[in-house]
């Protein structure tokens, strides 16, 4: 492990802002594309899958 | 009793077909099934990924630790591209072959792509911010990546705006399959023209020029983002599946037991 202290975790050698930015972005996005899809089957399921057409 | 009587070869049995799979209803739980299991794994691998990549590796000699934003750039980059292919692939099986289900799977995979190529060009921007000095240079590698995003989105707009959805995958296939060349422009980008972009990490004819931990964390996250792309497109699949052939019978069904 390179890190001794969690601070020095975030603070990824004064890069923190670029590196968390990235990975958060990439969380951000898969949260939510999963959210979105859970929407669009429950929408699906529940109603009668007109206007649904794609 | 002559034993020639009994040496026919036997029957295949009756409800084996070899496109068995390609019929949407048939797909429907099969694709279920994949999704859950990738998703898994996908987990799995982006949980041991994160550690080796954000724990383990060790810091770079040049960039400092703002070279580990590689473990969410190359797969996202890489996935834009192997999901380009796919796409325009599956596209051009429904074209060619008039096969729903292929359709439907290069509908599936557009929204995802676009997803990774966004993820790209952020990841990349915020690299080469510290690296380059700049968030963006209209240089080849960023250009044609960009136009990948374009790509897609002209794919999903393009479908959305044809009312006869056979019509609408059709139209969309053409451009998938004409958007195909941009993809070895991406590729080689680094190598056709002076860009500020570094050249391949990874190649398969010579060693890689990054540490063990580095490439092994690297290709671990790969695989992640590769499983979780397999598992959202096929669940994706499953909804478009739903919303195209809900007034099948078994669509009915499956909807009144949920």
């Amino acid at each position: 492990m390179n890190w001794s202290s969690w601070s020095e975790f975030a603070a990824m050698g004064g890069y923190g802002l670029y590196v968390w930015g990235a990975f958060g972005m990439s969380a951000f996005a898969v949260a939510l594309e999963i959210a979105q899809l859970r929407a669009r089957r429950r929408a699906l399921r529940a109603g009668d899958g007109a206007g649904a057409r794609t | 009793m002559s034993p020639i009587a009994t040496s026919l070869p036997p029957r295949p049995p009756a409800s084996f077909h070899l496109f068995a799979y390609a019929a949407p209803q048939r797909f429907y739980p099969l694709a279920g099934r994949i999704a859950l299991a990738s998703a898994l794994v996908a987990a799995l691998l982006a949980v041991a990924g994160l550690v080796i990549g954000l724990g383990i590796a060790p810091t770079d000699a040049q960039q400092g630790e703002a070279y580990r934003i590689i473990f969410v750039h190359v797969p996202a980059a890489w996935m834009s591209m192997v999901i380009y292919l796919a796409m325009a692939f599956w596209a051009g099986i429904g074209l060619a072959f008039n096969a729903r289900l292929a359709s439907m799977f290069a509908r599936a995979l557009a929204p995802t792509g676009a997803l990774m190529a966004f993820l790209a060009l952020w990841t990349g921007a915020l690299w080469g911010k510290p690296t380059w000095g700049t968030f963006w240079v209209w240089d080849a590698r960023l250009t044609s990546e960009l136009l990948l995003l374009f790509l897609y989105i002209g794919f999903l707009s393009l479908h959305s705006a044809i009312d006869d959805v056979r019509r609408a995958d059709r139209a969309a296939a053409v451009l998938a399959l004409v958007g195909v060349v941009n993809v070895p422009v991406i590729y080689f980008s680094v190598q056709w023209w002076n860009t500020l972009h570094q050249g391949a990490s990874v190649s398969l004819s010579k060693a890689p020029s990054m540490a063990t931990p580095m490439i092994t964390g690297m290709l671990v996250m790969v695989g992640a983002f590769w499983l979780y792309a397999t598992a959202v497109t096929l669940l994706r699949l499953r909804t478009l599946i739903l919303a195209r052939e809900g007034d099948a019978a078994w669509a009915r069904r499956l909807r009144e037991a949920a």
